[in-house]
């Protein structure tokens, strides 16, 4: 079966259909796909702990999705492990790339 | 074992994010030693234009060699040479229609001109595509 990653890369408190995205995510991985979340440039904003997308990040988690953000785009904006929402995992291009060359993936950018 | 990943930029350089999320990417497949595939469209195909120059910043008061501004043709020219060290294939076309419309045909050495058949056949030639579009 087909594996999806979607990269979310806007941020919600400034690109109003980045609210929309995650239900995508989640209605991907409840036809049964193995669904993958990669945060990064200001996509990872909502990812800092405390924001009110925590609740998202936790349904999205609970619901067998892997949610990774980019340590370099978490660095820039000074969102440091501790300040990182706890369903959320700090991860690299390295990452990325396994993701992205893994058999029966499609990726999707937003 | 080498993989051959595409990728698909549109973005001009100096404006978002995603131009250096590109150049990362690029950079760690070289690195491992697999193949990349770009197809440079719209204002990407000003990533690879000779022509750039670093300069000075006169807002902070530093001189062009305090600066030390990069730009995008040499992050690229770097990734060719990477290539090279690594064993691996960089290619990278440039859209021919995006070029003349903008005038940015000087290029370093590295990209080919091409169009938008050869992104589908890169697509169909490798293991993964990602096209990173304009917002």
């Amino acid at each position: 079966m087909t594996a999806y990653l979607y990269i979310e890369s806007r941020d919600p408190f400034d690109s109003a259909d980045s609210r929309y995205f995650p239900d995508l995510v989640k209605g991907t991985r409840e036809r049964g796909h193995k669904t993958t979340l990669f945060l990064v440039q200001n996509g990872v904003l909502p990812a800092r702990k405390g924001s009110q997308f925590s609740d998202r990040f936790r349904e999205l988690a609970e619901a067998g999705i892997t949610i990774y953000a980019d340590d370099f785009s978490l660095a820039e904006r000074a969102i440091g492990a501790a300040d990182t929402d706890s369903h959320v995992q700090s991860a690299g291009m390295d990452r990325l790339l396994d993701l992205l060359l893994e058999p029966d993936t499609k990726a999707v950018w937003h | 074992m080498s993989k051959t990943l595409t990728l698909a930029l549109m973005d001009a350089p100096y404006e978002k994010a995603a131009s250096t999320t590109a150049l990362r990417l690029i950079h760690e497949a070289l690195s491992r030693g697999h193949n990349v595939n770009v197809f440079a469209y719209e204002g990407a195909v000003n990533l690879t234009m000779a022509d750039q120059k670093p300069h000075a910043n006169p807002v902070k008061g530093t001189s062009l060699e305090e600066e030390d501004h990069p730009t995008t043709k040499e992050w690229i020219g770097s990734l060719f040479e990477l290539a090279e060290n690594k064993g691996a294939t960089l290619k990278w076309i440039n859209c021919g229609l995006c070029v003349d419309e903008r005038g940015a045909g000087n290029w370093i050495p590295g990209p080919v001109r091409g169009g938008p058949p050869h992104f589908v056949a890169f697509a169909k030639s490798s293991d993964a595509t990602l096209v990173i579009p304009t917002k």
